[in-house]
C-alpha cells in the first residue's frame, strides 16, 4: 500500500510526460494554435454577425425575421447542439481516463447530434425557400443565409473530423497524445457551439 | 537554511502541481448538471421570447445568453481550468472582434434610433 503511495506522483508525471510539452513556452503547441484559431474564428464569426444585425432590417414586407422564423424548431436544434457539446465532453473525460471505448461512443453520439442539427438548418433552408426567402431576395436574407450558412458548414466540417478521429482511435492511428487529440477536437466543436448560442439569441429570439 | 528537505520538499510541490495540471477538476456528473442548467437557461430565453417584458427583455436575453456562453468557454472548454496563456490567446480575438465590430456597427449609426 506505502508502494502504491510512493509511486502515484511518478505515474502521474508520466502521463504528463506522454503530452509532450517539451516546448519554449512549456504548454503543448497544437493546443496553442488551436486557441489561436478559435481567437481568430471570432472575428471571422463577429464580422457575420455584425452584418446581419446591419441589414436584418432590410427586408420586403411580407418576407421579414418575423415572418419566416420557426422558432419552436430552432430552440429544438438549439437543444441537440448543447447536448452534443456534452456529449462531446463526455468523450474527452473518456480519453483522458484512456478509455477508448467509451471515447468513441461518446464522439459517434457527437457526431449524430450534429448531423441532426445540420439536417434541421437544411430543412429549415429548404421551409424559407420554397416560402420564397432565396439567397439574393433581399440584404437580410443574403447576410442572414451567409452568417447560418458559414455556421452550417463549421458544424459539417466538425462532424467529419469527429468521424474521422473514431477511425483513427479504432485503427490505432493517433500519434502522440490521444486525449490531446480529442481534447482539441472538443474544444472545436465547443467552438462551434458557442457561436450558436450567439446567433440563436442575436439573430432568432431578439426582434428586427 | 538551504537543507536536502527542503529541495526535496521542492520537488514533491512541483510533482503534485504538474499531476494536478492533468487530473479532472469536474466529475462526468457535474457537467451533466451543468448541461441541464444550459438547457433550463435556454427553455427560459425561449419563454421570454414569447412574453411581453418591456424594456428588460433584451437585456434579459443578452445576460442569459452570457452565461451561456461563459459557461461553455470556462467548463466545457476547460478554460478556467487551463494555462492562462489560451484564454489570454482566445480572449483577444473575442475582444479584439467586439472593439472593430462595435466601432464598425456605430459608424453605421446602427444604435441609434
Amino acid at each position: 500500500m506505502a508502494d502504491t503511495a510512493v509511486h502515484a506522483p511518478l505515474e502521474h508525471h508520466e502521463d504528463h510526460a506522454d503530452g509532450v510539452h517539451n516546448t519554449s513556452t512549456g504548454l503543448s503547441n497544437n493546443k496553442l494554435a488551436m486557441w489561436l484559431f478559435l481567437g481568430s474564428e471570432c472575428l471571422l464569426f463577429g464580422g457575420l454577425i455584425s452584418t446581419y444585425m446591419l441589414y436584418r432590417g432590410r427586408h420586403t414586407e411580407n418576407l421579414g425575421p418575423d415572418q419566416v422564423w420557426d422558432i419552436p424548431f430552432t430552440s429544438a436544434s438549439s437543444f441537440v447542439l448543447l447536448m452534443s457539446s456534452l456529449t462531446m465532453v463526455l468523450a474527452v473525460t473518456a480519453a483522458k481516463r484512456h478509455d477508448d471505448r467509451r471515447t468513441n461512443i461518446w464522439l459517434v453520439v457527437t457526431a449524430v447530434l450534429g448531423s441532426l442539427f445540420v439536417a434541421g438548418q437544411m430543412y429549415e433552408f429548404t421551409t424559407f425557400y420554397r416560402e420564397g426567402l432565396g439567397y439574393t431576395t433581399s440584404l437580410f436574407s443574403s447576410s442572414f443565409y451567409t452568417l447560418t450558412g458559414f455556421h452550417g458548414v463549421h458544424v459539417t466540417v466538425g462532424v467529419i473530423i469527429l468521424l474521422a478521429t473514431v477511425g483513427m482511435i479504432l485503427k490505432n492511428r493517433v500519434t502522440g497524445n490521444k486525449a490531446e487529440a480529442v481534447e482539441l477536437v472538443g474544444l472545436y466543436w465547443h467552438f462551434v457551439d458557442i457561436v450558436w448560442i450567439l446567433i440563436f439569441t442575436l439573430v432568432y429570439l431578439i426582434p428586427a | 537554511m538551504s537543507t536536502d528537505t527542503d529541495s526535496d520538499n521542492e520537488i514533491d510541490d512541483t510533482d503534485i502541481r504538474i499531476a494536478d495540471d492533468h487530473v479532472d477538476h469536474w466529475t462526468d456528473l457535474q457537467f451533466v448538471y451543468l448541461a441541464i442548467g444550459l438547457a433550463v437557461i435556454t427553455a427560459m430565453e425561449v419563454a421570454a421570447s414569447y412574453m411581453d417584458l418591456g424594456p428588460i427583455f433584451i437585456p434579459l436575453l443578452i445576460t442569459l445568453m452570457l452565461i451561456k456562453f461563459f459557461a461553455v468557454v470556462l467548463f466545457f472548454m476547460h478554460l478556467r481550468f487551463d494555462n492562462r496563456w489560451f484564454s489570454i490567446l482566445f480572449y483577444m480575438g473575442m475582444f479584439l472582434a467586439i472593439a472593430v465590430y462595435t466601432v464598425a456597427l456605430f459608424t453605421f449609426k446602427f444604435f441609434i434610433g
